[in-house]
């Protein structure tokens, strides 16, 4: 899948999650760009975000994602797989 | 809401969380109830909070929540945290499971070590229950444990004393003891919601060592329903009804065209053996208080012939109501609610048929229509859905069937009296009708909350409520109880109030929509007036509270012989009595014990 596809399905796990249509995301995106992503919000969207790609993040990844530009890679690599 | 009926979408609800609740709260029309709700949590509880919101708006309770800081439950009571007592909870749920249990037997320890582990670890609990109680006098909710993630004994770990799966299941029969022991205290399953979920993932580590979550936060919105059900059900929200299809719901094939000596039921197919067990499961809901109706599309001699097959679980004595004719399905359905005298949201209706569920739930408000699919899946569809979730059994309940069973025939009886009194008469009827007693102290909570149409102020009360006017010198109460040739209608009216000086204000009068027409009013009336005299009132004030379901009582005070002496733009009246020493009795029907 390509990077472009995985963050049209990415901006609407966000809007969703976030109730916010205008939200857009980019590599650069971090929990500081939007208001409601605090550490307990952080957890439904991974679930979200793994149920959206049908894959599971390890803890590892989870804790050390910096921003999602990340996140997409490693959604990337495990959809190729 | 559709979206939040059982089987939902769990993935849905959780990403459209803060949608779903901007669409619950935008509904018109819905009056809800308020509740001060504590959660008091053993692991992080932000999310069970936020999904338990949902389902409660969606029973028309609108919840205001205490959320503990992380792990703080038992802290919380003990210490009496000062932003608790001012919350002042309605309600108190203890969120712990077993991540919270600190300390499980040494491998190899005697019975009377596991023993002495079972009272610490139960007394920690038991000390935090009873102050709850002593200084909120509320309903608690408890999680009892689920099984433990591991098995270092293997099988051998739900055998030997000091086993982790025999010490949960130990501890988990303590805890039932005691909610068998006191009122107003509820245990939250979730050892059977883990099981139906799937142990291994409700328990993923995952969720608890990056988020201190207690359980897979993909399993909160399952959970969470089974809660809510707990506390709708405590809050009089339970449905009292099914209204059943016949043709491929309650056995396969159509009746009509098959014959009876062809559906299938009974033993001898596997389909059969499919329906006969749903119908075991539908005829046991009886025992608990659930009325069974038919409604179906079918000449009525055909339904009764399939019914009266021998090898039908279901006779046609089970039911009270059997519509089977031709005419719409909302229709009957309608008409069932109102022989029965209950509103059409205390009704489940099950039919395979999607068009017939279809005009059912677009045409009647508030009905339950599941989706049922499969007849496989039938009993699992219901059951977990929790439309009849049992937290009091009063005799009441049980006897509900017998209750409206005698009262179709009274109904019959009626017609085949020219005059009404001759009728009410013929039923040689006897009420008991005295202060509040510690026996019906769950009945009659249980009435304040489920009454609505024969109820002049809507006030709910709890059951400590109740225990509380009943001491109090200043409250006279009354409950009514009545009973006639053809049964016992248990505890059908409460009126209570409080004295100021020699006037004497009606807080709550109510009646069981069963009994209307018997003069009970009257009855409670005297008796109400007898007490007042006795304590030389002088007046009586009188209070009427309009709701979406009370239209029925509005001149109620009126009929009573008192009069208005005020009206505000919403329509609340308040009415005037005055107590004279030469009142005449107005019940004439009812021989009244004091």
């Amino acid at each position: 899948m390509a990077r472009e596809e995985i963050y049209k399905l990415l901006n609407e796990v966000f809007q969703d999650m976030f109730d916010d249509e205008d939200i857009i995301v980019n590599d650069d995106t971090t929990a500081d760009d939007i208001d409601d992503w605090d550490s307990l919000e952080h957890i439904n969207l991974m679930v979200a975000v793994e149920n959206c790609f049908k894959i599971k993040f390890t803890m590892g990844e989870i804790t050390n994602m910096k921003n999602v530009g990340e996140m997409v890679d490693i959604i990337q690599e495990r959809i190729s797989k | 809401m559709k979206e939040l009926q059982y089987p939902f979408d769990s993935e849905y609800i959780l990403k459209k969380k803060k949608s779903i609740k901007r669409q619950l709260l935008s509904r018109e029309g819905v009056s809800y109830i308020e509740k001060k709700i504590a959660v008091l949590g053993g692991s992080t509880t932000h999310d069970i909070i936020t999904i338990m919101e949902l389902f409660l708006l969606n029973y028309g309770i609108k919840p205001e929540f205490y959320e503990s800081e992380y792990g703080q439950y038992w802290q919380d009571v003990m210490f009496d945290n000062p932003e608790l007592v001012e919350f002042n909870p309605d309600l108190v749920y203890i969120h712990t499971t077993s991540r919270n249990i600190k300390e499980y037997p040494e491998m190899m320890a005697t019975n009377e070590q596991v023993d002495e582990l079972i009272n610490s670890t139960f007394a920690h609990y038991k000390v935090m229950w009873d102050k709850i109680m002593d200084t909120y006098k509320c309903p608690i909710i408890q999680n009892n444990f689920e099984m433990p993630s591991y098995r270092i004994l293997g099988n051998k770990d739900a055998v030997a004393s000091f086993g982790r799966v025999s010490f949960v299941t130990k501890l988990n029969m303590a805890f039932y003891d005691y909610a068998n022991s006191h009122e107003n205290f509820y245990i939250n399953d979730i050892n059977y919601m883990a099981a139906c979920y799937g142990l291994q993932s409700w328990a993923d580590p995952f969720y608890w060592h990056m988020y201190k979550y207690g359980m897979a936060v993909p399993a909160i919105p399952e959970f969470a329903y089974n809660l809510v059900n707990i506390i709708k059900s405590i809050y009089g929200k339970n449905k009292k009804a099914f209204v059943l299809d016949l043709d491929n719901t309650l056995w396969g094939g159509i009746v009509g065209d098959d014959g009876p000596e062809n559906i299938e039921i009974g033993q001898e197919t596997s389909v059969g053996q499919i329906y006969s067990e749903f119908q075991e499961y539908i005829k046991a809901h009886k025992d608990i208080g659930v009325m069974l109706n038919v409604n179906s599309k079918n000449d009525y001699d055909n339904a009764i012939a399939g019914l009266s097959r021998p090898d039908s679980v279901l006779k046609p004595d089970d039911f009270i109501i059997v519509k089977a004719n031709w005419n719409p399905k909302d229709m009957n359905t309608a008409e069932i609610a109102k022989e029965l005298n209950i509103g059409a949201d205390s009704l489940v209706f099950v039919d395979d048929n999607p068009a017939e569920r279809h005009i059912v739930e677009s045409q009647i408000e508030g009905v339950a229509v599941p989706e049922v699919t499969t007849p496989e899946s039938y009993i699992r569809i219901l059951d977990r859905s929790g439309f009849f979730e049992v937290t009091n059994f009063s005799e009441d309940d049980v006897k509900r069937n017998e209750m409206y069973k005698a009262n179709m025939e009274r109904k019959q009886q009626e017609t085949s009296f020219a005059d009404y009194g001759e009728y009410l008469k013929s039923l040689d009827m006897v009420a008991e009708i005295k202060p509040f007693s510690p026996v019906y102290m769950s009945r009659i909570a249980q009435l304040t909350n489920k009454s609505n149409q024969f109820n002049l102020t809507t006030k709910r009360c709890s059951q400590s409520d109740i225990e509380n006017f009943a001491a109090d010198n200043n409250y006279i109460t009354l409950y009514g109880k009545l009973e006639d040739k053809f049964g016992d209608n248990g505890v059908v009216s409460v009126v209570f109030g409080h004295k100021e000086a020699d006037v004497f204000h009606i807080d709550l009068w109510l009646m069981s929509c069963r009994v209307l027409k018997r003069d009970m009013e009257f009855a409670m009336m005297d008796e109400l007036v007898a007490k007042c005299k006795e304590c030389g009132i002088k007046r009586i004030v009188g209070y009427y509270y309009p709701t979406a379901k009370n239209k029925m009582v509005k001149d109620f005070y009126n009929l009573q012989g008192f009069a208005k002496t005020s009206e505000d733009n919403d329509g609340n009246t308040v009415w005037d009595y005055d107590v004279s020493e030469c009142y005449e009795n107005k019940n004439n029907y009812i021989k009244v014990v004091r």
